[in-house]
């Protein structure tokens, strides 16, 4: 079944033995050196290290000091397909997924046109297997369009593969309208997903409303734009016993919300991205439009508050939320930039660097949730454990990188972390059995004192 | 005078320290006195290019901007746009890369865009001059308006400024706030509570709704109150802003110094008898204008080929 | 650093200066001057003058002082803006003769800045120039008309005028080059 819904170039399985990797993989609790053997894509052994002989007709791969996760799982990037190709295309935004570690990621449907329709999809689907250069899920629209004003053929689209519903970009602003599709979900099934925002609250804002919008007078967003309408929506979504995922959380007050709704039994999840966890509107007083997005960057109670979530598991996984913008669309004043960051290349960096290394974060939570996307649109959660494909990332921890310095993967250079040092490089990634990246090194960077 | 930081762009008042401040104002004391001579001019920026552009319209400012640089001697070249057309920051940067062919010591740059002046700064290597961007800053009313207080005042120190109005949609507001903070002055905003910014206390001032300690002000600063913002249901309509916000003879109390940076909507937030009355600066303001636009091109691009003679 | 050679002291500037105020009065018969100083010690030199003068001519002659920093040659190549002073020039100048007063004379750009300044006020009938020092090493074609006193200099050397009213005593010295810089004039 999930074959049917994840969509990738077909290449032949790895052969591949990855020596004396310290294997952290939460949940098979699983913290430890191994060698891991992979034979037609398939973890075929875990053994001690130095134990296994290298394959005949593999590659062995040196992972001496180096970590390997499973393989992170983004559920919610934009690859501009169709459409938008200029910002990036399913080629270039996979390259960028496997750049980052990730070995599997679902694409929002905005864009051009909607992904309101099943031969749009199906379409897409198509192209994907062409190609993708790691396993492509999609979301299809709530109502055509995105317009909130008639729900798309939300059953015939589950058929043709697609793992939920969303009108990202924009919020469902009817409670009417998001009712009907929250019924209508325990026929078809899928995940609806919700982009919170009151647009009478957000109106023309550009940032978070606080100390540092009244300093640079630029209309701010206020957090209980995002709120209200999460508690809206928890209580819809409750009413009608329905299954709905929170996107692109950005506030204290919507962790808030969002532990009522889940304390009250409502079948509820939410996400965080890689910059709300690491940034705050602090940033955005240089005027530099890579901070401007969409739900805007807030303070550092904020984000303390989003971190304690995905701490705790009220906040269930990361997403990046991975937004690519030509240059002409960003390097304009601020008020007319478009939205968004790039985050797939730098996810796991940002969090290592600004949340694991000075303690805030365990390595094992931010691991977890890292691919805790996929158990919530219902695809298989990557596991280093044998028998399963080889889904997984081998990262040096020790290493460090500037952002930008040697380009982006992503045909977009917007990127919120553009030329901050990070640590945590990714060496290699394995998506669905094959190596969908492998780090190519001008010149070998000095590791980390 | 070492110490005191200048540019090497006024883009906002975070630019300058407060000696910086008082340096430019020094100066302009002097350009003033230029501006009574019968030869208004002194070849200080002669052989430098100065462009001027304005992407909103503003006679005032622009007229000012254009007045200051002729007066020192420079060559000035003004590019108004008031199209949308030209509202797509891609013609803003063409048009900057453009511009560099007449290597000009200075940009001026007026937009609707709040950071304008800043994105200007990172495409060319003239000192760029905001003259306004957005709702953000106007860092040259802001100096005018301290030029013109320190004049009948002596010193800011101490000095309790009201400024009333629409703060929320202000770059003037924002400005001085911070400026006159800088010189040693206490500020309060007053206004309806929808056009008070949020957080805008964490700029050193005080804010309340009400006009009631009016009276406490040394100096009262009013905004302009756009029709707009009825419209836009800020106000539920000017007359009630009038009567609860407008300053008048009877608000004022006799000794308190009234200002505005124009142009005033007479009958809303200013009545004609407030306008009129002994106690308005409006008109030195206006005045104050050339003088301090010509220490602040004075004081950013004396000196800055330096960098080239040493190469 | 060596000790300065003094080439003036207190009482040879009272005198060099009542003699330079008789040679403007003699020179100008008719009286109608106008005495004005370059900021900053041109300034207090042209103020002592000023008195001078008057109570020679038994009438108030007419006081100006000039910054000159707007009209140097050299702004182009300065590390920093020069701080300015205030330029006062409240009489007509049309018709009459200027006196400018300064402190030391030596390349003649201060005195080419300041007699730009002054035309641009009006068209005098004539402008004269008084200097307590002349240290040579003109680069321009000015000359003085009154002269305190002539010193040859080399160009390592500084000449350091100090006047009661800044310095708090009335001396001119000869040194070696180091020490406070001065603005060639």
């Amino acid at each position: 079944m999930t074959e049917q819904k994840l969509h990738r170039r077909a290449r032949p399985g790895a052969e591949l033995l990855i020596r004396s990797a310290h294997v952290l993989d939460p949940r098979a609790e699983l913290d430890e050196p191994r060698d891991i053997l992979i034979r037609g894509g398939r973890i075929a052994e875990l053994a001690a290290t130095g134990s296994l002989p290298p394959p005949d007709d593999g590659e062995v791969f040196d992972a001496t000091g180096k970590h390997a996760f499973p393989g992170f799982v983004d559920p919610h990037v934009h690859l501009r397909t169709p459409g938008q190709e200029y910002k990036e295309d399913l080629e270039s935004g996979t390259a960028a997924a496997a750049a980052g570690g990730f070995c599997a990621v679902i694409a929002m449907p905005n864009t051009d046109p909607v992904v309101d329709d099943g031969s749009i999809l199906g379409s897409l689907a198509g192209r994907a297997s062409r190609e993708a250069r790691v396993p492509v899920g999609f979301l299809a629209s709530i109502t055509r369009g995105l317009a909130g004003e008639e729900l798309t053929e939300m059953a015939e689209l589950a058929d043709e593969g697609a793992l939920g519903f969303t009108d990202d970009g924009r919020p469902v602003v009817s409670a009417g309208m998001l009712r009907k599709a929250l019924q209508y979900q325990r026929l078809c099934g899928g995940v609806i997903a919700l982009h919170e925002e009151d647009p009478a609250l957000s109106r023309e804002g550009v940032m978070h409303e606080g100390a540092v919008s009244a300093r640079l007078g630029l209309t701010g967003i206020p957090s209980v734009s995002e709120s209200t309408m999460i508690a809206r929506d928890a209580a819809l979504a409750g009413y009608e016993e329905a299954r709905v995922h929170f996107q692109h959380l950005s506030a204290a007050e919507s962790v808030e919300a969002l532990e009522r709704a889940k304390q009250a039994g409502i079948r509820v999840t939410g996400e965080v991205t890689p910059h709300h966890l690491t940034l705050t509107d602090d940033v955005v007083r240089t005027l530099d439009s890579r901070f401007k997005m969409n739900p805007p960057l807030r303070t550092d109670t904020d984000r303390r508050a989003l971190i304690a979530g995905l701490r705790t598991g009220v906040i269930d996984c990361i997403a990046t939320d991975h937004a690519p913008h030509a240059r002409h669309e960003k390097e304009v004043p601020f008020e007319q930039a478009a939205m968004g960051t790039t985050g797939l290349e730098t996810a796991f960096g940002a969090l290592f660097t600004e949340l694991v290394l000075p303690g805030a974060l365990d390595l094992a939570v931010v691991v977890e949730r890292l691919s805790a996307g996929a158990e919530i649109f219902a695809l298989p959660t990557p596991r280093i454990v044998p028998d399963e494909p080889a889904n997984l990332v081998v990262v040096d921890l020790d290493a460090c990188f500037e952002v930008g310095a040697h380009g982006y993967a992503s045909r977009s250079q917007n990127c919120a972390f553009h030329g901050r040092t990070l640590h945590g490089r990714v060496l290699m990634t394995l998506a669905a059995g094959t190596v969908a990246f492998r780090e190519r090194m001008l010149v070998e960077a000095a590791p980390a004192r | 005078m070492t110490g005191s930081r200048i540019g090497p762009h006024l883009i906002s008042i975070d630019d300058l320290d407060r000696a910086g401040i008082e340096r430019i104002l020094d100066t302009a004391e002097s350009f003033a006195e230029v501006s009574g001579r019968d030869i208004k001019k002194v070849p200080a920026l002669r052989g430098k290019t100065v462009v001027n552009l304005f992407y909103e319209a503003s006679t005032r400012t622009s007229s000012s901007f254009e007045l200051a640089a002729k007066r020192l001697s420079a060559d000035v070249v003004s590019i108004r746009s008031t199209g949308s057309s030209v509202d797509k920051g891609e013609s803003l940067k063409d048009t900057v890369q453009t511009l560099s062919a007449y290597d000009p010591a200075a940009i001026v740059i007026r937009s609707p865009h709040a950071g304008a002046a800043q994105l200007v700064a990172g495409w060319t290597s003239a000192a760029v001059i905001n003259a306004g961007d957005g709702k953000h800053e106007h860092p040259t009313q802001a100096l005018l308006d301290a030029f013109t207080l320190r004049r009948r005042l002596g010193s800011l120190d101490d000095a309790n400024i009201w400024i009333v109005g629409d703060v929320l949609h202000s770059r003037v507001a924002r400005s001085n706030i911070l400026a006159l903070r800088r010189m040693g002055a206490r500020v309060t905003v007053c206004g309806p509570p929808t056009l008070i910014p949020r957080g805008i206390e964490a700029l050193g001032c005080e804010a309340t709704p009400s006009l009631e300690r009016l009276h406490e002000a040394d100096v009262v600063y009013v905004l302009r109150m756009q029709s707009e913002r009825m419209h836009e249901s800020y106000v539920p309509s000017l007359r009630e802003y009038a009567e609860r916000y407008q300053i008048n003879a009877s608000r004022l109390r006799p000794g308190q110094l009234l200002m505005h940076p124009g142009p005033v909507n007479r009958g809303v937030e200013l009545s004609a008898d407030a306008i009129d009355s002994p106690q308005t600066l409006i008109g030195d303001q206006v005045k104050a204008g050339v003088a301090v636009r010509m220490a602040v091109l004075y004081e950013l691009l004396v000196g800055t080929p330096l960098l080239a003679v040493v190469a | 650093m060596e000790a300065a050679t003094v080439v003036l002291d207190h009482d040879d500037m009272r005198r060099t200066l009542v003699r330079i105020a008789h040679e403007i009065v003699e020179k100008n018969p008719d009286g109608a001057i106008a005495v004005l100083g370059i900021h900053r010690r041109g300034a207090f030199l042209a103020q002592r003058l000023h008195a001078l003068t008057s109570e020679l001519l038994d009438t108030s002659v007419p006081l100006g002082f000039v910054d000159i920093s707007f009209y140097r040659d050299d702004l182009a190549i300065r590390a920093n803006a020069p701080i300015v002073h205030a330029t006062q020039l409240d009489f007509p100048v049309e018709g009459r003769t200027i006196v400018i007063v300064d402190d030391v004379l030596y390349t003649g750009r201060t005195v080419r800045a300041a007699i730009d300044e002054v035309f641009d006020y009006g068209r005098p009938a004539r402008v004269q120039l008084a200097v307590l020092i002349d240290r040579g090493h003109r680069e321009l074609p000015i000359r003085p008309d009154y002269v305190g006193k002539n010193i040859p200099t080399s160009t390592e050397e500084r000449v350091n005028v100090h006047v009661k009213e800044a310095d708090g005593r009335d001396e001119v010295t000869l040194g070696p080059a180091g020490g406070p810089r001065r603005a060639a004039a």
